[in-house]
């Protein structure tokens, strides 16, 4: 669980909640509001993205909205990891909450690309395009984001606790 | 070393009477809330949780995102949290107004910590409570437990001197410090609002300042409480705990506005950051004119509304929806005699609850533009991914709606 790979979609600075998921998709089932995830922006992208695929993005990713299902639908939709260069309060605690990694990388939202294979080094901290032999450090995140993470979130990451 | 007024209500809240900025306190809730909008995730975690309230009197569900439901997920959506709120016998608000005009109504007082499933919680830093959004796993452990783990935040100390012109509003302030914080400026910090100016802004201007706290990415938006607040909360026959700053209390930013020499701005599309003085986009053709949500929908913005508008009749090419904040505002309003004043105008009126603010009536189609007293211009939020919304105080909103296009209020 430490080392994640996957494709890279790219993404600009400030990806708000309502890019992510539109206000007026929030009261629809999961399986079927995941279909509409960054609709206004990319509306290829639900239907496109793989299971293990990696979001890169500039800074202020998951502004705006409390919406959890912003990384519902991105968790839902197979997302492994979001890589960003900052993310917003709000939108960084529901990731992990949910167990997506999310990653505050200042290098590599400048030089990764859109197909890019991504390496990532949870432990460690450190983002790698191996095929192109670039290497970004990350803002390693604690052990106990980690624990919550690799328990799938903190909901199974509480009720497992409480059953052991 | 002294404290800020967030570090003592933090403090005050916990078990670590003495937190600081950058310590992690597990803090004790005084109120939790949830909407419709995000209600249903925060069921279904907390059911996960074991779904044992830690105590149902401080727990409100409030249903205003979608109210009327206007799909019948909707309608899913408010049979769930009716049904969940009335078996465990919490707070449901069904068809009052929006969530946090109805915490403010109903429940917040000065010293309290309040926790809610919604980005515009901080609103409550209005009265001097520390009140931040949060999403539903994070809702759910504190409905389950009391309690939520919070990192104390540093402070950003906004200092106001002089008063604010006739014209410029509270919203007009916040607009201008946005844009010069940025929308992630005061990410993971907190705005505190003080100086001598503080004491002229109202508390409803209060809570507009506070609201769009977060729209700078801020965890918690505050003004001390003072003679204002207590009024206030005579009024609700609340009383709370009245915390200050230290004057000696540690900052890591300071921005200083002079209120007399602040003009009325206007947040261009598709951020909230990209606040301009009204001069640079006035004579912009607007299709829509907007006053409600939990930022402009209280009485004090309807009575600045109405005043531009009586007597007159709003530009034949444009809509204009107005959308009270609370059923208390409606009804306030319609004693006034303000609803008359906008119907006989041209306005439609909408029920209380997050309206056009939300894209939830009031859609627009590609290329229109509207005008708006509320708190967001993200792209596709209100419609079409290419329509554009500006964002304005409510009398800027009142003096477009008139002309059909953005007027500077100044100049009526």
């Amino acid at each position: 669980m430490s080392t994640i790979n996957g494709k890279v979609w790219k993404f600009g600075d400030a990806i708000d909640t309502d890019i992510i998921i539109p206000a007026r998709y929030l009261i629809l089932p999961l399986d079927q509001m995941k279909h509409k995830a960054m609709e206004p922006l990319r509306p290829e992208f639900a239907a496109q993205v793989s299971k293990g695929d990696v979001i890169v993005a500039g800074k202020n990713f998951g502004c705006g909205s409390s919406r959890e299902q912003a990384p519902a639908v991105l968790k839902e939709l197979g997302i492994r990891a979001i890589v960003a260069v900052s993310f917003a309060r709000i939108f960084f605690r529901n990731a992990i909450n949910l167990g997506i990694p999310v990653i505050e990388c200042e290098g590599a939202s400048a030089k990764v690309e859109e197909g890019d294979d991504i390496e990532i080094n949870l432990s460690s901290g450190e983002v790698r395009i191996p095929k192109r032999d670039l290497s970004f450090s990350s803002s390693k995140l604690p052990d106990f984001l980690l624990e919550i993470i690799n328990d799938g979130g903190l909901i199974p990451h509480l009720t497992s606790k409480g059953k052991s | 070393m002294g404290k800020t007024i967030v570090e003592k209500i933090l403090s005050h809240a916990s078990d670590n009477s003495d937190a600081s900025a950058g310590e992690i306190v597990n803090a004790r809730v005084s109120f939790m809330m949830t909407n419709d909008a995000v209600g249903e995730l925060t069921v279904d975690a907390f059911e996960k949780l074991g779904g044992i309230p830690w105590d149902s009197a401080r727990i409100a569900v409030i249903l205003d995102h979608y109210i009327p439901a206007t799909t019948e997920d909707a309608a899913r959506t408010h049979k769930l949290l009716r049904d969940f709120s009335r078996k465990h016998g919490m707070h449901l608000f069904d068809q009052t107004g929006v969530c946090h005009q109805v915490m403010l109504e109903s429940f917040v007082s000065p010293g309290d910590v309040v926790i809610g499933t919604d980005s515009h919680t901080c609103t409550y830093g209005g009265i001097g409570a520390f009140s931040t959004g949060v999403g539903s796993t994070d809702g759910a452990a504190a409905m389950a437990t009391g309690k939520i783990w919070l990192r104390v935040p540093e402070t950003i100390r906004v200092e106001l001197i002089g008063k604010l012109s006739p014209h410029v509003h509270p919203k007009d302030l916040i607009l201008h410090v946005i844009g010069t914080l940025g929308a992630d400026g005061a990410t993971y910090q907190a705005l505190e609002f003080s100086g001598e100016g503080a004491a002229t802004i109202s508390v409803s201007g209060r809570f507009t300042i506070c609201n769009m706290a977060v729209e700078a990415g801020a965890k918690a938006g505050i003004f001390e409480p003072d003679n204002e607040t207590k009024r206030f909360m005579a009024e609700r026959g609340r009383e709370g705990v009245y915390f200050k700053s230290d004057p000696d209390a540690r900052y890591c930013k300071h921005l200083k506005v002079d209120l007399s020499k602040l003009g009325p701005q206007v947040s261009c599309p598709w951020a909230v950051d990209n606040a301009v003085p009204v001069e640079e986009v006035q004579g912009t053709r607007i299709e829509q004119a907007f006053i409600g949500s939990c930022t402009n929908g209280r009485i004090e913005d309807f009575r600045t509304a109405a005043k531009i508008l009586k007597g007159k009749t709003i530009h034949p090419e444009v809509r204009m929806l107005v959308t009270p904040a609370s059923q208390e505002v409606y009804m306030q309003a319609v004693t006034e005699g303000l609803i008359e004043t906008f119907i006989s105008a041209g306005a439609i009126i909408c029920n209380p609850g997050c309206s056009a603010c939300f894209g939830g009536q009031g859609m627009l189609w590609e290329g229109e533009v509207c005008i708006g007293s509320h708190n967001r211009n993200f792209r596709a939020r209100m419609g079409h991914k290419n329509s554009k919304v500006y964002l304005a105080s409510p009398e800027t909103v009142a003096v477009s709606a008139l002309s059909g296009k953005i007027e500077d209020p100044r100049q009526h």
